[in-house]
């Protein structure tokens, strides 16, 4: 269980995380989505106390994260890929880490069995490929037998066979009534994985909703509507809470309006049509739908090839 | 399975718990062997090879050599000047290998009073140091001794001021070492922590010539870090020294503050 209450926190002016209020239940995986440079990171380093907030606070299972005698089995995490010291093997790191709360070695067999590292775990990490630095950052978040997981951007360069192992993990943790909370910036993966989603853009919170709620709500009445009379349709369309546009030659892109009542409007008044489809946004479109406006880092826009496309 | 088979005991961070995870660390890198490794060499090797050499100085009757005695006594250990690159390193980067590597956020995860990392490296890399270098300085000064024996003007542990002497190597290295510690909790860098402490250690007494030349620098150059720590290893004390103690506990109380410092901002830093 996390509880942000009005967490925020600035470097100089600028402000990477500002206002932000959520809480994470245990039972479920929450997703943590957003863009890159959103304050994922920076939110996730505040709940582990290694970041200070400017003001706001937030609490794992009904404590400040420094408050608790034995952190590592409250709460374990994952933080960005490989905080470990590349000069030492992957078992000795496990070892030092379990040493502060007096877990025993057999523990760390266990963690190691369990990421399957097994055949690596005496070399120096130094050596590991990305996905094998995962799976070592993941065995130490387990160490401890912790009821809350934080994971930052676990799936990251992990082969499919290791995304497909850490999405069964994560549901398996969350099935044990653990609190399990993952950041991403990959809305599909996230889609697959969690039952709730905190979605955040220039660290404002932007959405905390289930995935099935979100994509709806993103994707909420828009229907695409063809016809050789595209001009007088639009036309009689036209009222209060309803937009059309043009996406295309005969083309139209409704929204504010269902697709039967599109269809009665029509048909009432003897206008053809080719094709009346209500728009199911994908995943990634409802994303960047909630996001477009808070992206931190964006490349030009393409114009004629987007037009083109 | 993801829960845990074998029991655990809800345990409690503790001090003492630190220690036994720090010593892990410190034992489980190779930089941590090298370095003491370095330190050792150097202090043995050169020591022999400076006994050899002001021996074979010695030998030649032609060219008398005046307060040959005092000098029999610090000429095996003056290595000491060598190891303290080596044994300075380690003690920097027993904590800035830590910031390079992004370590030292699942450390301060694992402790989240913080504190207690801090004091337990500086505690178990001051016990390693010490009794190492305390070997290696009696070693050596033994070692050392046996060959100026042959010109009949070896010191003994018995001889003035020698037993400090010898004793006073293994403190003084690990006092640079804590000061490299410090540093490197207060920089955060490797390069610029070894950069400052070597800037502290070799490049500040090269100032101090420079003070001396005034009459006001003359009262401010013993209170330099190195020259007050290097007191302790000499019994030819320049004008105007601190005396061996005293200069040390200067020695001594810079590497204090330094960590009064790293241990302020470690508590008040973003990790």
């Amino acid at each position: 269980m996390i509880e942000a209450k009005a967490l925020t926190k600035r470097y100089g002016d600028k402000i990477a995380v500002n206002d932000l209020s959520f809480t994470v239940k245990p039972g479920v995986v929450t997703g943590f989505l957003g863009p890159n440079g959103a304050g994922k990171s920076t939110t996730m380093r505040m709940i582990l106390g290694l970041d200070r907030p400017t003001s706001g606070s937030v609490t794992v299972n009904g404590r400040p994260y420094a408050g608790h005698a034995a952190p590592l089995h409250e709460v374990g995490a994952l933080l960005e890929a490989k905080a470990i010291h590349t000069g030492r093997t992957a078992y000795n790191h496990l070892l030092a880490l379990a040493a502060t709360t007096g877990i025993p070695r057999g523990r760390v067999d266990e963690v190691i069995d369990l990421v399957g590292l097994r055949d690596v775990a005496r070399k120096r990490v130094g050596g590991f490929s990305l996905g094998m630095g995962q799976r070592l950052g993941i065995a130490s978040a387990l160490l401890g037998d912790p009821r809350t997981l934080i994971l930052d951007e676990p799936v990251n360069g992990l082969d499919p066979e290791g995304i497909l192992w850490i999405r069964n993990l994560l549901k398996d943790l969350a099935a044990e009534g653990r609190a399990v909370f993952v950041s991403s910036h990959l809305m599909s993966e996230m889609a697959l994985t969690a039952e709730h989603l905190i979605v955040i853009g220039r660290g404002k919170l932007i959405a905390d909703t289930s995935v099935t709620e979100f994509i709806e709500r993103a994707s909420a009445g828009r229907v695409k509507v063809r016809s050789p009379q595209a001009a007088r349709l639009r036309d009689l369309l036209a009222g209060p809470d309803v937009t059309v546009a043009d996406i295309a030659e005969g083309t139209l892109l409704v929204s504010g309006l269902t697709s039967d009542q599109i269809g009665m409007i029509a048909g009432d008044n003897g206008v053809t049509l080719f094709e009346l489809a209500p728009q199911q946004a994908s995943l990634e479109e409802a994303f960047m739908e909630l996001t477009g406006e808070s992206v931190e880092y964006r490349a030009p826009a393409r114009t004629a090839e987007r037009s083109a496309a | 399975m993801t829960t845990a088979t074998t029991p655990l005991r809800t345990g409690r961070v503790t001090q003492l718990r630190v220690l036994n995870s720090e010593w892990i660390k410190l034992r489980t890198l190779r930089s941590t062997f090298w370095s003491l490794f370095a330190a050792v060499v150097a202090t043995m090797g050169l020591g022999m090879l400076f006994s050899w050499g002001f021996a074979s100085r010695l030998s030649d009757h032609a060219r008398p050599i005046e307060h040959a005695a005092t000098m029999a006594v610090t000429v095996p250990l003056r290595p000491y000047v060598i190891a303290q690159l080596a044994v300075g390193v380690l003690g920097v980067m027993v904590i800035t290998g830590e910031y390079s590597t992004g370590m030292i956020r699942a450390t301060l995860s694992a402790v989240p009073g913080r504190l207690p990392v801090l004091w337990a490296k500086a505690v178990v890399f001051s016990v390693v140091v010490l009794v190492l270098m305390e070997i290696v300085s009696f070693v050596t000064f033994l070692g050392g001794e046996a060959i100026l024996s042959s010109q009949h003007v070896q010191a003994t542990l018995s001889s003035p001021q020698a037993l400090r002497i010898v004793a006073g190597v293994g403190f003084y290295l690990t006092v640079v070492g804590l000061l490299g510690t410090a540093l490197g909790a207060i920089i955060r860098s490797t390069a610029g922590a070894i950069a400052a402490l070597f800037g502290i250690l070799l490049v500040l007494p090269v100032l101090g010539e420079v003070l001396n030349l005034t009459s006001w620098g003359r009262h401010i150059t013993p209170y330099l870090p190195s020259n007050a720590g290097g007191d302790l290893l000499t019994n030819a004390p320049e004008p105007g020294s601190l005396g061996p103690w005293t200069g040390f506990g200067v020695f001594v109380l810079y590497t204090a503050i330094a960590m009064a410092v790293a241990a302020y901002l470690l508590k008040r830093r973003d990790a």
